[in-house]
């Protein structure tokens, strides 16, 4: 897609932010300790990032779909873990917020999210509801003037450090499935809130996840989030925005793998000559790259279209995330192989880009989610 | 109080340098990026309008595309620009260049408390006499190399980072600063910036424009009235880039070492 210009200008400032301050000896402490890096968190806050786009009137810098997507690429390309720091404040985070907050809990939270002075987390998945988001135990029961809350999640990114939660409970058991869901902002600071050990993960060190446990915890009602029972929803047209967010962090990894094989395959010499002058390499590189053009236009374009309104935004969103998502792991193992023995050592950036790509077909919805909202958008 | 910051667009050095057979140089032809010194001089401007909500203005000399480095400079945070630019001022040495700036910013009209900013010195030039010569031209004072600037009431402290110590002066507005790197990390621009630079006005000085200044001597702009003569410009062999490993010596030795070896110069 040929960028107007001020999406180029904004691509150079994502890459010239990324490529300055997201040093390799912070990248490389973040993948051993894991933890929070709050001066990156921070440094984001101060140039707008954490609220690309959030609307103004909220604190937010007021940029559109593909503003934000182009963020989170290059973010990625230097490193995908950072890309998450400013990637959940913009898209899971605020999302629901934005769809169905009232005046009232917009103005509240929004402003803090974009500036950085709170953080906020998603928390849908629990033991045993996943890609089975209907399958949520934690229960909400009415008692005067709030809610109680009761259950426990899991996996939930960003825990750790958050402030609030977006957390779905059951307000309704007499109705199955998806049905009897509803959200709630809930102060992580309340009562009867407690969090899990950070878990050890294969990938993205740097940003930590825990359960929550929510035990006997009163929300006032005035932190129910968008309409009562109707929060499975919700959820779904929540997660759109953060699929193709996704999309974008697996398309920088991607784009990262893809000049870390070329650069290694220039130098790398085997039988007399650089390996990518062997045609077993070359060819690889090809498809990496052709696979990479492939996603950037499907991503771009599904992000003009989602901020134009467009009726099959949601699937195509679904489509970009679960085709790049997939993408990024053979272009990263691709990426692994040209390295030979040289990849799966730690001293090589692809073998952290290796294991960072798992995630991406696994979080905000397997790519057989994916499979199952595209053909079922295809089906019905 | 407004303040004024002279930058250039320069050849990005990590890209090739275009000659042309007179000895200048083909700037449309390059790829460009901000003189590093003048986004340090920016970043003082801009420090000061944070501080003093002053008014900046991002002012050059350069062909028509150097109006995409106004942007970016106003997505960062100065609040509108001037592009002087004519066929007659091409070729300028660092003499002319100054005279046409000198008159585009009296024309603009440098007020008592105003101050301007210039980078030290271009990477393409590395003169550092643009700056020194604007403000002889307006007869008002200067301070090249500032390494630290403070600002109470119009009396300016500046401390000047010299090869083999430092100096600390107090100037008066209006007054002309030269700032080094040193001074100040550049900030960023920020997402709304980008979106509404291009809402914020350029004005565009073309030779008509300043050719009533009383600074202006036709017969001194442009490369025929420059006093300079290139005798020769030439792109130098390429050296190999030096990379210095920050660290204890054990920490540098061991990155020497990963270093070396992915290069497979040993392992």
């Amino acid at each position: 897609m040929i960028l107007e210009e001020k999406y180029r200008m904004m691509q150079r400032n994502f890459r010239n932010f990324a490529e300055t301050e997201f040093t390799k000896e912070l990248q490389e402490k973040l993948d051993r300790e894991g933890g929070f890096d709050w001066d990156m968190h921070y440094k984001m806050a101060k140039y707008g990032f954490l609220g690309c786009k959030l609307p103004r009137q909220y604190g937010g810098q007021g940029g559109d779909t593909l503003s934000y997507v182009l963020m989170v690429e290059e973010f990625s390309r230097i490193c995908p873990v950072l890309a998450i720091y400013a990637n959940t404040p913009n898209s899971l985070g605020s999302g629901s917020l934005l769809i169905y907050g009232t005046e009232e809990q917009k103005k509240k939270y929004i402003p803090q999210l974009a500036s950085g002075e709170k953080k906020i987390c998603f928390a849908l998945t629990e033991p045993g509801a996943g890609s089975d988001a209907g399958g949520v135990l934690t229960r909400a029961v009415e008692d005067g003037d709030a809610y109680i809350l009761d259950g426990r999640k899991c996996f939930i990114s960003g825990a750790p450090v958050s402030d609030y939660a977006v957390v779905y409970a059951r307000t309704n058991p007499e109705l199955k499935g998806s049905k009897g869901i509803s959200m709630f902002i809930v102060d992580l600071k309340l009562p009867g809130v407690s969090l899990g050990t950070p878990e050890m993960k294969m990938g993205i060190n740097g940003y930590p996840t825990s359960d929550i446990v929510l035990e006997h915890v009163r929300v006032p009602k005035s932190e129910l989030l968008g309409p009562l029972d109707k929060g499975f929803a919700a959820a779904m047209k929540t997660l759109d925005g953060g699929r193709l967010g996704v999309a974008a962090q697996a398309l920088g990894l991607a784009q990262a793998c893809l000049e870390e094989a070329v650069s290694y395959s220039k130098e790398r010499r085997q039988f007399g000559k650089p390996i990518c002058r062997h045609q077993a390499v070359s060819f690889m590189i090809a498809d990496m790259a052709t696979e990479i053009a492939a996603a950037r236009e499907l991503i771009y374009n599904t992000a003009l279209e989602k901020d134009a309104g467009a009726k099959d935004a949601p699937m195509k969103c679904s489509m970009c995330k679960y085709y790049a998502s997939e993408m990024a792991n053979r272009v990263a193992a691709k990426a692994v192989q040209i390295h030979g023995g040289y990849g799966y050592m730690k001293d090589y950036r692809v073998e952290r880009l290796y294991r960072d790509a798992r995630i991406l077909t696994l979080y905000e919805g397997t790519s057989q989610v994916q499979q199952m909202v595209i053909s079922g958008n295809l089906l019905r | 109080m407004r303040v004024f910051v002279c930058v250039k667009q320069v050849p990005d050095t990590s890209g090739k340098v275009a000659v042309r057979e007179d000895g200048t140089l083909d700037r449309a032809s390059m790829q460009t990026i901000i003189n590093p010194d003048d986004l340090s001089a920016m970043e003082a401007a801009l420090t000061l309008k944070d501080a003093c909500g002053c008014r900046v203005t991002a002012v050059t000399m350069g062909p028509k595309p150097a109006e995409a480095m106004l942007r970016d400079l106003i997505a960062m945070g100065a609040d509108d620009g001037v592009l002087i630019s004519g066929r007659e001022f091409g070729g300028s040495d660092t003499f002319a260049t100054s005279q046409i700036i000198a008159a585009a910013l009296q024309l603009l009209g440098v007020g008592d408390e105003d101050i301007i900013f210039c980078g030290r010195q271009a990477i393409d030039g590395d003169t550092a006499q643009v700056g020194p010569q604007i403000a002889e031209k307006l007869d008002i004072p200067q301070v090249t190399y500032a390494g630290q600037i403070e600002k109470e009431g119009n009396t300016l402290t500046v401390r000047r980072l010299l090869e083999d110590g430092y100096m600390t002066v107090q100037v008066q507005t209006p007054c002309l600063i030269t700032c080094v790197k040193e001074l100040n990390k550049p900030r960023y621009m920020t997402v709304s910036g980008i979106l509404d630079c291009f809402d914020k006005p350029v004005t565009v000085l073309d030779y008509n424009a300043l050719k009533d200044q009383p600074l202006i001597d036709a017969s001194t702009i442009g490369l025929k009235g420059s006093p300079t003569n290139i005798f020769r410009s030439f792109t130098p062999p390429q050296k190999g880039s030096g990379q210095m490993l920050a660290g204890t010596a054990e920490e540098a030795v061991g990155e020497l070492v990963r270093q070396l070896t992915e290069k497979h110069l040993i392992g």
